[in-house]
């Protein structure tokens, strides 16, 4: 019940502690002194809006904790969170379109990404999304999704592969 | 409104003298209705009137009537599209007397006037049972409720669709004439080569070759004006192009534009009608056509017409005799082209029906796949596809056999004028009328003359098969919202909600599906609405949200008619959930946001909350920013039904209308449903359909509805001590419920 109270008070800053416990596990301990093990951190708005409306959830999907905006947190407490976040959530941001294999798909594209090159099929040309004016998001056939944070900033080669899916 | 006006109501003038024989001294005119049918139902004019006293008839010759006595009455019955009207009392049927649909409202007017009559002796007179028209302010019959001046007429039909493109060219006259300008001084730039080459040959070539005279030095002048001329020619049309194919371009843009924004603001009623197929067809493929026809046909039309006029004028000047001589086939071609241009059309307009019918199977069958192969009907399908593509095709051939004789024809009359020109020019040079060079130009000028000729019937075709695309996309344009907007609105802004019904009538077709409502819904109160399948639950509920008018009587809220109200302010104060949540392509937050495209990101998140839906979202890979809708993420039902909840609650409506919101749901998820509606109802007024009696918990009131009727008003076990319908569904579903578990159990 008390975890209730807190996920449905949002904005109220939150003065708790994240840490990792012997296992590994991600380990919540909030305003009152509960612990909570397993939590996972998760964006709301992964993609509109990174920096803000993050939720902490028990194993089961239960929110714990809702924050608003990471900036309102004290700084290491915000990194520590930001960590959390870049450990869990895999989405390689293309910076490069090296290579489509054919016009037609199913098609194989190498790309260099923030993480390295890559090479992934895809599918459809319904699983390349615009997301909004420039910014594209590919979901390859394993369901792997890549973001391009913006299609204006790409070289004219990779820009060119692109252009027929936007 | 003159004084037998008011005396009469609307009773047609010609009926009146002959009435006013029948009637008594002192005795007045209720009502009356005019039978349209006889008893083999065939047409015939009737009248049935109803006094204070008496029920009068007029039948083919005479006049019949009864006093109006104890045990008496008027009862309607409808078989088909036709009505009977009886007239009975205790020991049977005195007279009976038959009608279409058409006169169907008039009727039942006649029998609520008469049972009104018995029931408490009102006598109230034509006058006092009109009402104003909540559109336009006009009187109207109340009973009726269709007021005559707002009702449209049926659609006009204009003689040529395509010279309603006008107005949409309107907007862009300044560069439709910079283009015609441009057009103009490119097909003069085209026709001055042959005009040089006359000089060419018989002032230099000719010379040289019969007396070796050097006129050399004037072949450079001759030359280097033919270049400037074929320069200028490529420069003018360069412009010409690039200006007419954006004008058209923007004019079939602004067309598609127009018709789509159209068609959003037709009703339900009009979509129920209609294939979505050839909506998609007549909004993307006829409008493309169109956009060729204004960009290629159209242009290359008028630079033939140009160019035929101009050539025509030249070839005069130079010799009227050998022009009149070869302009000889022209008439014929003109007098083939308007005969064969009815049957082009004809013929196109087929073509693009069968290639509507054709993307309506389509249309049908994507989204139904699964039924399709669930009854493993995927061959019949096929074969459904291949006969209407089979159409499309022999559509296709009839045009063509019209064409492929027809193209060559016009190839051999102008053939034809060739050699007139020819035999007629041989004589001309032989006698000494004209120069060699002055018969070759004159070749050069036919030569081209008649293949634009040969090009603008090919137009023929070209504008047929617009004008056909023309009047399909007009069609739309022409047709009119069932639910039209009032001429003087009232502004609901924020509203009560406090909803009235007084003796709502609806009427699908001939049918009449509600037979009079009468009810009042306090703000925040939450009504419940039983009955059986088709017993016009959803009627009613499309009546509230004015999908659709109501064929008499009015509905109001708070104190308003809802059809003075514009139709978008008004649904702007209703929320609704269905039974099947349809989600839109795009993000699950602008899911939400569909009712109100400013929330903030913190409003949809707490709407979701409400809701129950935001641990799922937030279990989704990409959150509030996961893509769902036609391909994007699957989501169960129960997860769509809770995204449309928290789209209802973000526009935080006045009236909200659950229709069967959680019947397509298991029961657990139906209780998650529920938690989630709870925040939603509360505060709001709310009416709810469901067949799960259970879900209905939280109802003030429960309105049980039978045939059109309201049978029964009450809660829950004030319904269930009166021991009525109510009550017979109730125990109905207790036994199928324990029905279920003592079979579970065995």
């Amino acid at each position: 019940m008390a975890t209730n109270e807190i996920s449905k008070a949002p904005g109220a800053s939150p003065p708790f502690s994240l840490a990792h416990d012997d296992w590994g596990r991600l380990v919540l301990t909030d305003a009152e002194g509960n612990r909570r093990s397993g939590v996972e951190v998760v964006r709301a708005f992964p993609l509109s809006a990174p920096r803000q409306f993050v939720s902490i959830c028990d194993p089961k999907g239960r929110e714990l904790l809702w924050l608003d905006r990471l900036d309102d947190l004290p700084e290491s407490l915000a990194q520590r969170v930001e960590d959390e976040l870049s450990k869990r959530e895999f989405l390689p941001i293309v910076h490069r379109i090296v290579s489509i294999s054919s016009p037609v798909e199913p098609s194989e594209w190498e790309v260099e990404t923030d993480r390295g090159p890559t090479l992934f099929m895809l599918d459809s040309e319904d699983d390349i999304h615009e997301l909004d004016e420039c910014r594209a998001l590919i979901t390859d056939a394993h369901g792997i999704r890549y973001l391009i944070p913006d299609t204006t900033k790409l070289d004219e080669e990779s820009l060119r592969y692109l252009e027929r899916y936007l | 409104m003159n004084e037998s006006d008011e005396k009469w109501g609307a009773l047609p003038p010609e009926w009146r003298e002959d009435t006013a024989a029948q009637l008594q001294a002192g005795e007045t005119l209720l009502a009356w209705f005019e039978p349209d049918l006889d008893e083999r139902l065939h047409y015939a004019r009737g009248l049935v009137v109803l006094t204070d006293r008496r029920v009068l008839a007029r039948g083919r010759a005479r006049w019949d009537d009864w006093p109006l006595t104890e045990g008496t009455s008027l009862r309607t019955a409808e078989h088909g599209s036709a009505g009977l009207l009886e007239w009975v009392n205790g020991a049977g049927r005195l007279a009976c007397w038959r009608y279409t649909a058409a006169k169907a409202t008039a009727a039942h007017r006649l029998v609520q006037r008469l049972s009104a009559l018995q029931s408490n002796g009102k006598t109230e007179d034509l006058e006092s049972a009109r009402a104003v028209c909540p559109s336009c302010g006009a009187t109207i019959d109340a009973d009726d409720g269709r007021c005559e001046t707002c009702v449209a007429g049926p659609a006009k039909v204009s003689p040529s669709a395509l010279l309603r493109l006008v107005s949409f060219a309107r907007p862009r006259a300044g560069l439709i004439a910079l283009g015609f300008l441009l057009t103009l001084s490119a097909t003069a730039a085209g026709l001055v080569p042959p005009y040089l080459t006359m000089p060419l040959i018989d002032n230099v070539l000719i010379p040289w070759q019969e007396n070796q005279v050097d006129n050399f030095h004037l072949a450079v002048w001759y030359l280097s004006g033919l270049a400037a001329a074929a320069l200028l020619a490529w420069l003018l049309e360069w412009g010409k192009l690039y200006v007419l194919a954006w004008v058209s371009e923007r004019i079939s843009a602004d067309l598609r534009s127009q018709t789509y924004a159209h068609l959003q603001r037709l009703s339900v009623e009009f979509f129920g009608g209609k294939r979505t197929g050839d909506l998609i067809s007549r909004i993307s493929n006829d409008t493309e056509r169109l956009c060729n026809f204004l960009s290629l046909n159209l242009i290359d039309f008028a630079t033939d017409i140009l160019m035929i006029a101009m050539t025509a004028a030249i070839l005069f000047t130079i010799d009227p005799l050998l022009a009149t001589a070869a302009l000889c086939p022209f008439p014929i071609i003109l007098w083939m082209v308007a005969r064969v241009r009815s049957r082009l059309l004809r013929g196109y307009l087929q073509a693009g029906a069968a290639w509507g019918a054709m993307t309506s199977v389509l249309a049908d069958t994507i989204p139904g796949i699964r039924v399709v192969k669930a009854f493993a009907q995927e061959s019949r399908e096929i074969e459904r596809f291949d006969a209407s593509n089979e159409r499309v095709f022999h559509s296709a051939n009839r045009l063509n056999k019209v064409w492929s004789l027809f193209g060559p024809t016009v190839t051999l009359l102008t053939t034809a004028g060739l050699l007139i020109v020819w035999a007629f020019g041989i004589w001309h040079v032989q006698r000494g009328a004209i120069k060699v060079g002055v018969l070759t130009a004159f070749l050069a000028y036919i030569a081209r003359f008649y293949t634009r000729i040969e090009s603008m019937i090919r137009m023929a075709s070209a504008v047929q098969r617009a004008s056909a695309s023309a009047q399909r996309v007009f069609e739309i344009l022409d047709k009119y919202s069932n639910v039209p907007e009032p001429t003087r609105p009232v502004r609901p802004g924020r509203l009560q909600g406090r909803i009235e019904l007084r003796g709502v009538r609806f009427k699908y077709g001939a049918r009449e599906v509600l037979h009079g409502l009468d009810l009042t819904v306090e703000p925040g109160e939450m009504i419940g609405l039983v009955g059986p399948s088709g017993a016009g639950k959803s009627t009613l509920i499309n009546l509230i949200c004015r999908f659709y008018d109501v064929s008499a009587g009015a509905i109001l809220v708070d104190g308003v008619d809802i059809r003075s109200y514009p139709v978008e302010e008004y649904r702007r104060n209703i929320g609704i959930v269905l039974q099947d949540p349809f989600l839109f392509y795009g993000t699950i937050a602008e899911n939400i946001a569909y009712g109100r495209t400013d929330a903030s990101r913190e409003e949809i998140v707490a709407a979701a909350r409400a809701a129950r839906a935001h641990e799922f979202i937030l279990r989704l890979p990409c959150g509030y920013d996961s893509l769902v809708g036609e391909r994007g993420q699957s989501l169960s039902g129960g997860e769509r039904q809770r995204i449309s909840i928290a789209r209802a609650l973000l526009i935080d409506p006045r009236i909200l209308i659950l229709d069967e919101a959680t019947s397509s749901v298991d029961t657990e998820t139906e209780r998650e449903i529920q938690v989630a509606l709870e925040n939603l109802i509360r505060g709001r007024t709310t009416i709810a359909i469901a067949h799960r009696l259970s879900t209905l918990r939280r109802a003030n009131r429960l309105v049980v509805v039978e045939n059109g009727h309201i049978a029964e008003i009450g809660r829950h076990d004030e319904l269930l001590e009166a021991r009525g319908s109510y009550a017979r569904l109730h125990r109905a579903q207790m036994e199928l419920v324990n029905g279920s578990v003592s079979d579970g159990n065995e």
